[in-house]
């Protein structure tokens, strides 16, 4: 078969595969960066009706540009209510919220992630802004997605601090911790492929990998073992039309990267 | 109905709390509920009211409505020991960190800049010691904290922060719920000793007005101790009682007020002016060395006497027009009308 000339990068892809999955008519709460661009690009595609929230109060923004900052102007532009991070985060809480994007530095493979540091807590080799909205989202949004680069530092057998509950350790753990019910990670987005989590086991499995990944670069790039499935589709690529939007949302390539 | 018991306790510090009961007291003996003219100078303001160990709080979200001028003027009078509340707390924290001011931090999210990378000096002091994150908590802990503060109770219950090493380090609690009998964080309120917000205007009284979402402003003013309000304009006592639903925090909560056009620079002011990429890509790329933050602490704080006088160094009102034309590429400004 031949190779069709790649007009898009890692995070045009990411954020195209993200957008897919947010249904019209639904909720979504975001973060700067890659979730922004996701949940804006859906907006103009696929889920016109999709409510975008930010944390600090910004609900319902029609923006055309990405807000660089999850409490600035944008995140209320021609949007329904600019109030507070009270009123968002009681929405969370009450159950209004269906989505939700994290970010993070390390995952396991129950949908556990590290955004707070690398290395040993007390003497870190790397200090991470820490929990942020995360633990909020992951803890009571009913699906998650994660978007994240995929590496065997980055998908691990153990995290270094556990900031935001996917599964916890299997099965029935979220419940038992009290976390609300038919909540959790729903997604995980890398640069190699889709996954999701086992009804069962709620292990982290491959659903799609994105073109031209083959299923052993992404085994090369995970330290767990990674459920893998009979069926693995290829993640479609972002059409044209999602590219020209993308590049209308992020003008100055600031999450799009130049 | 079970017996109500702590399942397990977070082994953070717990800072910023009160007993209800003490801070009623000392709310009675030191907030006056008379009308009276707060006014005064950003140095006048933290001189006053900012004492070495207080546990302060800055207003705004990452670097959206922040007033820099106190942040300023705190660096400038060489405050130390202060433990500074991490909620999203990005420009603010990390200048108060690298300049030796806060070496205590209790942490939702710092040592970020959010898009534009992580904190080159304040993630620096934390990796050699010089400060200790004292608590892990999230944004919504954050948030509740001060609403608990605001409320006068000790409390209030969430379902945050369950199964995590975030709850392991935070200052909360877990019980079980005596109505459901599953699971139940308890987040300890928070009165900081020192609330920090910049607003758009605000009257001489300390009647103040936020324009765009108020973040957990609300909260924050309401349950801080002493409460520095820098205001872009102060307006009219009697536009107040034009507006009354206006009012995000009444005068009885506000201890200073000092009037600081730009005062949120090199960050946003939803509606007026826009960030200075320029201004924080200096910062950022200073403050890789303890060499830079010195150089950028000497150019921008020590050696500056007034908000004015750092205005002019940031590139002056042209700058400025610039920075709130940028702002205003939103459509805000035609469409208030």
């Amino acid at each position: 078969m031949p190779k069709k000339t790649v007009n898009y990068n890692q995070v045009e892809l990411m954020a195209s595969v993200a957008a897919k999955l947010l249904e019209d008519n639904k909720s979504v709460l975001v973060g700067t960066g890659l979730p922004v661009l996701a949940a804006m690009l859906a907006q103009q595609s696929n889920a016109p009706n999709i409510l975008i929230m930010y944390e600090a109060g910004g609900v319902g923004s029609q923006a055309s540009v990405v807000p660089v900052s999850v409490g600035e102007s944008r995140t209320f532009y021609h949007g329904i209510a600019a109030s507070s991070m009270h009123d968002v985060m009681s929405a969370l809480q009450g159950g209004f919220v269906d989505y939700g994007f994290l970010g993070a530095a390390q995952i396991d493979m129950y949908g556990n992630i590290n955004t707070t540091v690398i290395g040993d807590y007390d003497t870190p080799k790397v200090r991470l802004p820490g929990s942020g909205g995360a633990n909020d989202a992951g803890s009571l949004c009913f699906k998650t997605i994660i978007l994240m680069k995929q590496d065997i530092k980055r998908f691990v057998k153990k995290l270094d601090f556990l900031t935001t509950p996917g599964y916890l350790t299997g099965p029935g753990a979220r419940e038992k911790a009290g976390l609300p019910k038919n909540t959790g990670p729903y997604r995980v987005i890398s640069q190699l492929g889709v996954y999701g989590f086992d009804s069962d086991t709620k292990k982290m499995m491959l659903l799609s990998t994105h073109p031209n990944v083959s299923i052993e670069e992404i085994k090369e790039n995970c330290s767990f073992e990674l459920t893998i499935p009979v069926n693995v589709e290829t993640s479609e690529e972002p059409t044209d039309q999602e590219l020209k939007i993308l590049r209308q949302i992020d003008p100055m390539k600031i999450v799009i990267g130049k | 109905m079970s017996k109500v018991e702590i399942i397990e306790e977070g082994k953070g510090q717990l800072v910023g709390f009160r007993d209800p009961d003490e801070n009623r007291r000392w709310v009675l003996d030191n907030k006056s509920r008379t009308p009276e003219d707060k006014r005064m100078s950003a140095q006048e303001a933290v001189s006053k009211f900012i004492k070495p160990g207080d546990y302060i709080a800055s207003g705004g979200f990452g670097h959206v409505r922040v007033s820099m001028a106190i942040i300023y003027e705190i660096i400038r009078q060489k405050k130390q020991s202060l433990i500074m509340a991490g909620k999203t707390a990005v420009h603010d924290i990390d200048l108060l960190v690298a300049a030796g001011c806060v070496d205590k931090v209790e942490v939702a999210y710092s040592f970020g800049h959010e898009l534009r990378g992580l904190s080159n000096a304040s993630r620096r002091a934390v990796q050699t010691g010089k400060c200790k994150v004292v608590s892990e908590i999230s944004n919504a802990g954050y948030q509740w904290r001060f609403l608990a503060g605001m409320m006068g109770i000790p409390f209030i219950p969430s379902r945050i922060l369950l199964g995590t090493d975030t709850f392991k380090k935070s200052s909360t609690k877990i019980i079980n719920c005596p109505f459901t009998n599953k699971p139940l964080t308890l987040i300890p309120s928070c009165n900081p000793d020192v609330g920090i917000i910049h607003v758009h205007r605000c009257d001489k009284y300390g009647n103040a007005q936020i324009d765009g979402a108020l973040i957990e402003d609300f909260e924050l003013s309401h349950a801080s101790r002493r409460l520095i309000v820098t205001t872009e304009k102060v307006t009219p006592h009697r536009k107040t009682r034009l507006k009354p639903w206006r009012t995000s925090i009444p005068f009885y909560y506000v201890d200073a007020v000092v009037e600081v056009p730009y005062g949120s620079h090199p960050c946003q002011m939803p509606m007026e002016y826009f960030f200075d990429e320029d201004h924080i890509s200096e910062w950022l790329r200073l403050s890789k060395t303890d060499a830079g933050v010195k150089e950028y602490l000497e150019k921008y704080i020590y050696s500056v006497n007034s908000f004015d006088q750092y205005l002019r160094l940031i590139g002056g009102q042209r700058k400025l027009n610039r920075l709130k034309k940028m702002e205003m590429t939103t459509g805000w400004k035609a469409e208030a009308k």
